[in-house]
């Protein structure tokens, strides 16, 4: 299976922020969407995720296939580490969260509440989320905010791993994750900003 | 689906998960409602099927705006949208969860809040049975309430506005079953219709409810 995206558009707001959208991901590949604050990299990844519809255009992978990781990483914080990923592995069917514990080096923290993690302890945990899912292409949004180095490391391994063993990766970021992926600039389809009228807006 | 159910009672149990707020709440209107009336014993037993109600109902409401809106602030209900869950089983799942943790305990409670209120020993048996048929759909109402106002900052004004009168009928025949068990009238007609109304209500507002999540979450 293969991800191809063929001249979508989506808006954000009742607002067209991009248009024309088209990049073909490969099993076993990674793309970095770039572009600066605001240019709608993560109405992209929403759009693609299912969340919300698009206003043109054809995604061929179907929403069941993509493992979408937002800003906020959905942590109970009354629940612990283990209680947190078994909860999400058993809502995507799979079981086993050692091995999610171990690629993030959460297994010594597998006992303590996420209110009293780290943000970059959540955000591992948010990260490890990713591995429990056991879905072949996972779409990121600002995957290392708040990691320290030794962190984006361990993010960095996890993701060859998944790529080598076929899946697939779309990841909005900022910084040099040490990656041989490709990188598509957001930026070049920016839509020329003009307001829904109100008959679309009530079925966009 | 079950996941999702466990994790939300074991979240509602915890510190801060808001277990017995309802109950709290319930146990505080039946026990000033004599205070604030008068020890007049036949006045409370006259008035004891409305208070039971209006209290149980205003204790649902209590906790109605948390089904959805903790999820959505701390984004899982993004990631429970895009999990393989249907948004309508996520729904069905949060408002049993929210019926398990304020209106199961309203129905066991409410025998011993009737006897503070002086209810007629006839009709302990048709409340316990009112508000075991009827307190589901104030739950099933409630997470549409809540699906409709997940995205809104300080909602619950809104949420009470929107959902109150849909809790009408619910409440008119649930005290009508009491007030009726009490005097001894035959019971038969409320008790159809409260359960005719939980059932509709279970049958086709997880629906309603899962699109008005969708719209809410773009």
């Amino acid at each position: 299976m293969e991800l191809t995206v063929s001249d979508l558009s989506c808006a954000r707001g009742g607002i067209a922020v991009l248009e024309g959208v088209g990049f073909t991901l490969h099993p076993g590949n990674a793309l970095l969407l770039r572009g600066p604050n605001g240019i709608g990299k993560t109405t992209l990844l929403r759009t693609l995720a299912g969340l919300q519809p698009a206003l043109a255009g054809r995604v061929s992978a179907p929403p069941e296939a993509i493992a979408y990781a937002a800003h906020a990483d959905g942590l109970k914080a009354t629940l612990s580490v283990a209680e947190n990923l078994t909860f999400w592995a058993r809502i995507f069917g799979t079981s086993g969260i050692d091995a999610a514990l171990t690629a993030f080096n959460l297994c010594d923290l597998a006992d303590r509440q996420a209110q009293n993690l780290s943000a970059g302890q959540k955000r591992r945990l948010g990260l490890a989320r990713l591995l429990v899912t056991g879905r072949p292409i996972w779409m990121l949004d600002e995957p290392t905010v708040s990691l320290d180095a030794a962190s984006v490391t361990l993010f960095g391994q996890a993701i060859r791993a998944h790529l080598d063993s076929g899946g697939m990766a779309l990841i909005a970021t900022h910084i040099d994750l040490g990656l041989d992926a490709d990188k598509l600039d957001v930026t070049q389809f920016r839509a020329l900003p003009q307001r829904l009228d109100a008959f679309d807006e009530a079925f966009a | 689906m079950i996941a999702l159910l466990s994790r939300d009672l074991a979240l509602a149990v915890r510190a801060g998960g808001g277990f017995g707020l309802g109950l709290a709440f319930f146990l505080i209107v039946t026990v000033l409602v004599p205070f604030g009336v008068g020890p007049d014993s036949a006045i409370l037993s006259k008035i004891a099927p409305g208070i039971l109600w209006v209290g149980a109902l205003l204790a649902c409401l209590l906790s109605l705006d948390r089904i959805f809106a903790l999820d959505f602030e701390d984004g899982s209900l993004d990631l429970l949208a895009t999990a393989p869950i249907p948004l309508e089983g996520v729904v069905a799942m949060k408002a049993a969860a929210h019926w398990l943790t304020t209106g199961l305990p309203l129905v066991l409670a409410a025998p011993v809040l009737g006897v503070l209120l002086n209810l007629a020993p006839a009709a302990m048996g048709w409340l316990v049975l009112s508000l075991a048929l009827g307190t589901p759909a104030l739950s099933v109402i409630g997470a549409f309430g809540a699906a409709l106002t997940v995205g809104l900052k300080r909602g619950g004004l809104l949420l009470s506005l929107l959902v109150l009168p849909l809790y009408m009928p619910t409440l008119l025949f649930g005290a009508e079953l009491v007030a009726r068990g009490a005097a001894g009238l035959a019971t038969m007609v409320p008790t159809l219709m409260l359960a005719g109304i939980t059932l509709g209500a279970c049958a086709l507002l997880p629906f309603a409810a899962a699109a008005a999540l969708r719209v809410n979450l773009r």
